[in-house]
């Protein structure tokens, strides 16, 4: 973590609402506007004709081409006319006057729906002299269809180089994999070529999602390799000196399509929505959904980072050109600065007192949420400990300054009144459709509403999670093991940190130091005594260390759940289909019966996750051959079962 | 000779000159052909030991006791060097060279604009060798009782060993220039012939002496330092006094030369027959024939004669175990591994090289030089990487980057007359508003066509066009003749930047074509970067030009120097900046050397480059052959 510690932000940093009218703008933000950025100085510049160019003749392709012609039998001709085809998919969505048409609308649009939207300039000033060295690679999170939008508004805005978004590559060459069989190699041929090439050249910045997916719980996504191998290999293969990664963090306040995702979750299809036919939603339009915060990190040298990690004379002895799978090294290595780079994303993030409030209101009984309610005053109390708990944990916070904090709980209740609402001093949960409930339901399809709120609630607190999430492993082990010994509390650490790897986003290998802070944060809020050899809780620590156990708890009910779920199960093959389905009506059932008090076994990220986690521990195995994603029980799955992950936390359900 | 004609005497007059000295040649030549394949007899019998006789009588350059003509703690020959004048112009002294007795306008700028370098900072080398500072030799006496027996020359005096126990590593200058002086050789051995070198090397064994061979002291790879953990008496064996050419076989166009001498001697002697060997390293004034062989060594017009590996048809080398040798003069052979090669290169770790047979060439009849400018560093790689693949390189042809063209115009002498001012000038204006090459981008090719008269001009043609295509300009005769006489000169700059606080070294590698504008563009990058992270107080100067073209690659040198005011051990950060940039040349593809060889400075790198099996099977021959290491000076292993 040394790596991280140099590159950690300051805590002080001033944000600056970019909707806001000129008229108000700082110096810094004027000095932007006049300056027209200096050019690259990596190289000339080069016209996206050229870079097309430059892509279609590279050796590489050609190579591909003349294989894909082999393997399918039709002429380098017709193979390459493909690969033009793909091409020229691609590159229209390179085009400037497309991005300078919706940099326009969004302006107008983001002015409707946003209070503001703020962003840290001195991370901005850092970007605009990163994009005259060397290339940038942009790697914002990804927690709504807006993000790169978002991003690309900023940057044209302040005469910076707009980047590519390799997301858009990746959607637009789909379009054609879906058409034409057999183009899937062709496909990925030309993208990372296309990305190379954009690297290679210092084109322009290029922006991806190193989470891959949009992330439905607002929770950070274990990272995927793919795109991120491809912006290593020109450094790797010394085509460029370096490489800049640059985190953001893009911070809502309430996620545009929150009630969506809820839906997704629960596995009640919505009608599949595209970016512009989101916001055409006339609903979404007429909503406020508070501010945004955009932190642009401060920028990482490829070289630096991997020094030391990574030896460039193994390339010396193949064509630079030819297809060449990254080996382990360099795979361990982009693993690595994926995994580095969420993190730092998370770092960057600022957590929002509603984020706080969910946190809350997710260890009150959700019966009380939607029966009696919730009082208010004690919501606030509840809220304002948390955030001195957080505070203390480094969290990045953007509770409102100079607002009293009664008028900050009663704004934020108010913006998610989608979520919650206030009646006489007391917060309830809201349910959707509650107008329509005229004649009376089944308590299945009841307890679907409140899920969907609750679900909303989940997502909220996950966007802090990553604040409490090594203390509260920590307070976990310790309640698991019941033991002061620090190499027993690691070892269960480290386990737990295994089981939840999908869950929650840790750097490989760096479990020690993970451990090594959850230790210090908790003794920094005085809940444990930490020494040489151990760790104790104190007198004064049981709060913490419960509220901690208790934020965990939802995720170990669900695993436990599933577990045993698989456990009854009696064949030993069983579909990811059924697992998900015969979860959820088993999920359904317990709750209804009031014996499960978690509504997140319901939610299929949390089911996906699961099968992901027992298969990486070994407990089930992926059918290969099988089409309709089949699975099978492998033996150490009644070992892990009987376990007893969490003895403290047991279901009474039978 | 561009390097070293005495006068301003234009391309052309030194054509005709070489050509009278051809047709001289033909005419004068004895009607016994014999005569010129008379085997020389060791000319050493009867010379004392410790006398210093002066060879230049001979037309020698090197006397046995170097410091009567050269520097003892810098480049080159004492009466040459750059200095500030009273008017603060920079000049060049002596007379050897074209830029002597010059006035250097530009130069002053240069290196403050370039260095942050400043006249009134100036460091004051140590004047004279203060031989106090100098260990008492540890002799072995039997050995110098029986050598002394021999009649073969020697001495230990300080000066003489202190001559020997360097090259012209940054480092080992940089410690002269401060009187620090580290291990040397005990004693000086002078042998005369090859039958003189067998003596030393049996009376080395037989008791037990460490021998390092010296040749022209122009090694820049720390390979003449003496291994500080040496306790045995170190002998330096100095080659100089073996410089006859032995015979010259016209029928073969081969000649047998002894291995000390210099390349400027070999090629005036050769040429006084109206031959050459056309291996023209840039330390050729200096270095020597078993150096070269001993180094694998490349001359700039490699394209035409070949480097070192090429050139030689038979060597003789003296090793612990006798005499190796081949049985005939056959151009190839198909006899298991070529036993050359365990020679070549072997940095004399193995024997001392005595003799060789070189080819020999026909003195050229036309020479003309030539320029070409590139808007930028990478039409320029372009361009020479196509006139590799036509196989049509010229002679020599070399492209300096940017930063290097415009340190070559700093050492533009004094025009004299106004119209060549005012020619450069429209030059200028050309090349830069009617071309719109950008000044601070472009960079030039420089050329050097030898042959017959037609085919230089044919020639000449052919790789005009093909630069034409990459956006190339012809820029001149003398641009393409500054560029040459820059590679004799920059050793002796190198002393001027030191005495302003300004260090600086140039290192080589050779890479395949396609990495070529990467690994320029990283290795310059990279020394930036570390001098800065080293607390180098101003950017330095980091350039680089590919210098050599190959089938499959090409020679690419750095140049790296910076103003050290304010760091407390400069020669250290020095030192960490180039292992950097060597890390990352390997990094980029780049070979550990091209032609310097690897010595003590890179060995660290050999294990990497070569396998583990192939530091086995060098590790086996020296054991074979020199199995209690005689040959001690720990190179390359």
């Amino acid at each position: 973590y040394r790596v991280l510690d140099k590159v950690r932000l300051q805590d002080e940093e001033e944000f600056v609402d970019i909707l806001e009218d000129k008229r108000h703008c700082s110096d810094l933000r004027f000095a932007f506007r006049t300056f027209s950025p200096p050019p690259y100085k990596g190289g000339p510049a080069c016209s996206s004709a050229e870079l097309n160019q430059a892509v279609l003749e590279s050796q590489y392709l050609r190579y591909v081409v003349k294989e894909v012609a082999l393997e399918t039998g039709s002429s380098v001709e017709e193979v390459r006319d493909k690969v033009c085809r793909i091409m020229r998919e691609m590159s229209q969505n390179l085009q400037l006057r497309f991005i300078r048409l919706m940099a326009f609308t969004f302006r107008k649009v983001f002015k409707r729906v946003f209070s503001a939207v703020y962003v840290n300039m001195e991370g901005l000033q850092a970007l605009q002299q990163a994009t005259q060295e060397f290339p940038v690679i942009l790697m914002p999170n990804h927690r709504s269809y807006i993000d790169f939008l978002v991003v690309s508004y900023i940057l044209y805005n302040y005469d910076i180089p707009v980047p590519i978004v390799g997301e858009i590559l990746r959607r637009s060459g789909a379009f054609f994999i879906r058409r034409a069989i057999g183009s899937d190699k062709l496909y990925w041929a030309v993208l990372s070529e296309y990305v190379r090439t954009i690297v290679r050249t210092g084109f322009a910045p290029l922006e991806f999602f190193v989470e891959g997916l949009r992330s439905r719980t607002l929770k950070s996504l274990p990272p995927k390799l793919g795109m991120m191998n491809m912006i290593l290999e020109p450094f790797f293969k010394g085509e460029v000196y370096d490489v800049t990664l640059l985190p953001i963090s893009i911070s809502y306040d309430r996620v545009l399509e929150e009630s969506l995702l809820a839906h997704e979750l629960l596995g009640v299809p919505k009608p599949r929505e595209s970016t512009a036919g989101l916001l055409k939603a006339s609903k979404v339009l007429q909503e406020n959904y508070g501010c945004v915060h955009v932190n642009f990190g401060r920028p990482l040298s490829v070289r630096q980072l991997c020094e030391g990690k990574i030896n460039r004379c193994q390339y010396n002895l193949i064509p630079r050109d030819l297809p060449q799978k990254p080996n382990a090294e360099a795979q361990a290595c982009g693993s690595w600065l994926a995994h580095m780079i969420v993190r730092l994303q998370e770092e960057g993030a600022l957590t929002s007192p509603w984020s706080l409030m969910a946190c809350i209101l997710l260890q009150i009984p959700t019966t009380v949420l939607t029966e009696e309610g919730l009082l208010f005053h004690q919501l606030t109390e509840r809220t304002l400990w948390l955030r001195k708990l957080a505070l203390d944990f480094r969290a990045r916070l953007s509770w409102p300054e100079k607002v009293p904090d009664s008028d900050v709980m009663s704004s934020t209740v108010a913006l998610h009144r989608s979520v919650v609402y206030r009646k006489a001093g007391r917060v309830y949960l809201t349910r959707n459709d509650e107008l329509e409930r005229k004649h009376s339901m089944v308590p299945e399809e009841d307890m679907m509403r409140t899920a969907a709120a609750v679900l909303m609630l989940a997502s909220y607190r996950n966007q802090c999670l990553h604040v409490f999430v090594r203390p509260a492993l920590l307070a976990l082990a310790m309640s698991i093991t019941k033991s002061t010994k620090k190499d027993e509390l690691l070892t269960c650490f480290c386990f737990l940190q295994e089981v939840f790897s999908n869950e929650f986003v840790f750097i490989p290998g760096k479990s020690t130091q993970d451990f090594d802070e959850a230790c210090s944060l908790l003794h920094k809020c005085k809940a444990v005594h930490v020494s040489q050899w151990e760790v104790t809780d104190s007198d004064t620590g049981l709060e913490v260390l419960s509220f901690l156990q208790e934020l965990l708890k939802p995720f170990i009910e669900s695993y436990q759940l599933m577990f045993r779920f698989l456990c009854e199960e009696r064949d030993c093959v069983f579909r990811e289909k059924d697992f998900v389905s015969g979860v959820r009506t088993l999920a359904t059932k317990l709750i209804v019966s009031r014996e499960l008090h978690t509504y997140e076994a319901l939610s299929s990220d949390m089911q996906k996750n699961v099968l992901s986690s027992l298969r990486r521990l070994g407990a089930v195995t992926k059918i290969e051959i099988s089409e309709n994603n089949e699975y099978k029980l492998e033996e150490s799955l009644r070992r892990l079962s009987r376990l007893h992950l969490m003895p403290d936390c047991s279901l009474n359900w039978n | 000779m561009a390097s070293n004609s005495s006068g301003d005497e234009s391309g052309r007059h030194q054509t005709a000159r070489h050509r009278l000295s051809v047709i001289a040649g033909h005419l004068q030549r004895p009607s016994d052909h014999n005569a010129a394949l008379l085997a020389v007899e060791c000319k050493a019998q009867g010379s004392k030991p410790n006398v210093n006789t002066s060879d230049r009588g001979e037309g020698k350059t090197v006397p046995r006791r170097r410091q009567e003509i050269m520097k003892w703690n810098g480049w080159g020959y004492s009466d040459s060097k750059f200095l500030f004048n009273k008017k603060g112009q920079a000049e060049f002294t002596g007379k050897r060279y074209r830029l002597s007795g010059m006035i250097i306008p530009g130069l002053k700028d240069w290196m403050e604009g370039t260095f942050g370098a400043n006249l009134q900072h100036k460091t004051q080398a140590t004047p004279v060798l203060n031989t106090s500072a100098v260990q008492p030799p540890t002799l072995n006496e039997a050995f110098v009782e029986e050598l002394k027996s021999t009649g073969i020359p020697f001495s230990h005096e300080a000066e003489d060993r202190v001559f020997r126990a360097h090259g012209h590593c940054l480092h080992e200058i940089f410690a002269l220039r401060e009187g620090k002086i580290g291990r040397i050789p005990d004693m000086v051995v002078w042998p005369n012939c090859h039958n003189d070198v067998v003596k030393i090397v049996e009376l080395a064994c037989k008791h037990n002496v460490c021998l390092i061979p010296y040749g022209g002291g122009t090694s820049v790879s720390s390979a003449l330092e003496c291994p500080p953990e040496e306790t045995r008496s170190i002998v330096s064996l100095d080659t100089s006094q073996m410089n006859r050419i032995l015979w010259i076989d016209e029928k073969n166009l081969t000649a047998h030369v002894e291995s000390g001498i210099v390349g400027q001697d070999l090629e005036r002697l050769l040429n006084e027959s109206g031959y050459c060997t056309g291996h023209e390293p840039d330390s050729m004034e200096f270095s020597s024939l078993g150096g070269w062989v001993a180094t694998r060594a490349s001359g700039m017009k490699k394209n035409i004669y070949g480097n070192i590996e090429d050139l030689v048809v038979h060597i003789k080398m003296v090793t612990p175990r006798g005499v190796i040798e081949k049985s005939c003069q056959g151009p190839r052979m198909s006899t298991g591994p070529d036993i050359h090669h365990f020679i070549l290169g072997s940095e004399g770790t193995l024997g001392v090289v005595t003799e060789v047979t070189i080819k020999i060439r026909p003195m050229p009849e036309y020479q003309k030089y030539g320029s070409v400018v590139f808007p930028n560093f990478e039409q320029g790689v372009a361009c020479l990487r196509e006139v590799a693949r036509q196989r049509c390189a010229p002679a020599s042809i070399r492209l300096m980057d940017n930063e290097q063209f415009k340190f070559g115009h700093a050492l533009k002498p004094q025009v004299s007359s106004i119209f060549t001012s005012f020619l450069d000038g429209l030059k200028k204006f050309y090349i830069t508003k009617f071309k719109g090459f950008d000044p601070n981008r472009l960079c030039v090719a420089t050329l050097l066509f030898e042959g017959a008269r037609e085919r230089v001009l044919q020639h000449e043609k052919q790789v005009y066009d093909i630069a034409a295509k990459f956006g190339g300009l012809a820029a001149g005769e003398d641009n393409g003749q500054r560029g040459y006489m820059l590679t004799f000169v920059i050793a002796y700059l190198r002393d001027l930047g030191m005495d302003y606080y300004v260090i600086g070294e140039s290192f080589e590698t050779s890479v395949p074509w396609d990495r070529v504008l990467d690994i320029c563009r990283n290795v310059k990058a990279r020394i930036v970067r570390e001098c800065k992270d080293k607390g180098v107080q101003f950017p330095p100067l980091s350039t680089c030009r590919v210098t050599q073209t190959y089938d499959a690659g090409a020679c690419v040198y750095f140049y790296f120097a910076f103003n050290y005011r304010g760091l407390s051990d400069p020669v250290h950060v020095y030192e960490q900046v180039e292992h950097a940039a060597r890390e990352e040349i390997l990094a980029n593809g780049g070979s550990l050397s091209h032609h310097h060889g690897v010595g003590k400075l890179r060995k660290e790198w050999m294990r990497e480059t070569v396998s583990n099996v192939g530091i086995g099977m060098l590790k086996s021959v020296k054991d074979y052959v020199d199995p209690n290491n005689i040959f001690g000076n720990r190179n390359l292993l």
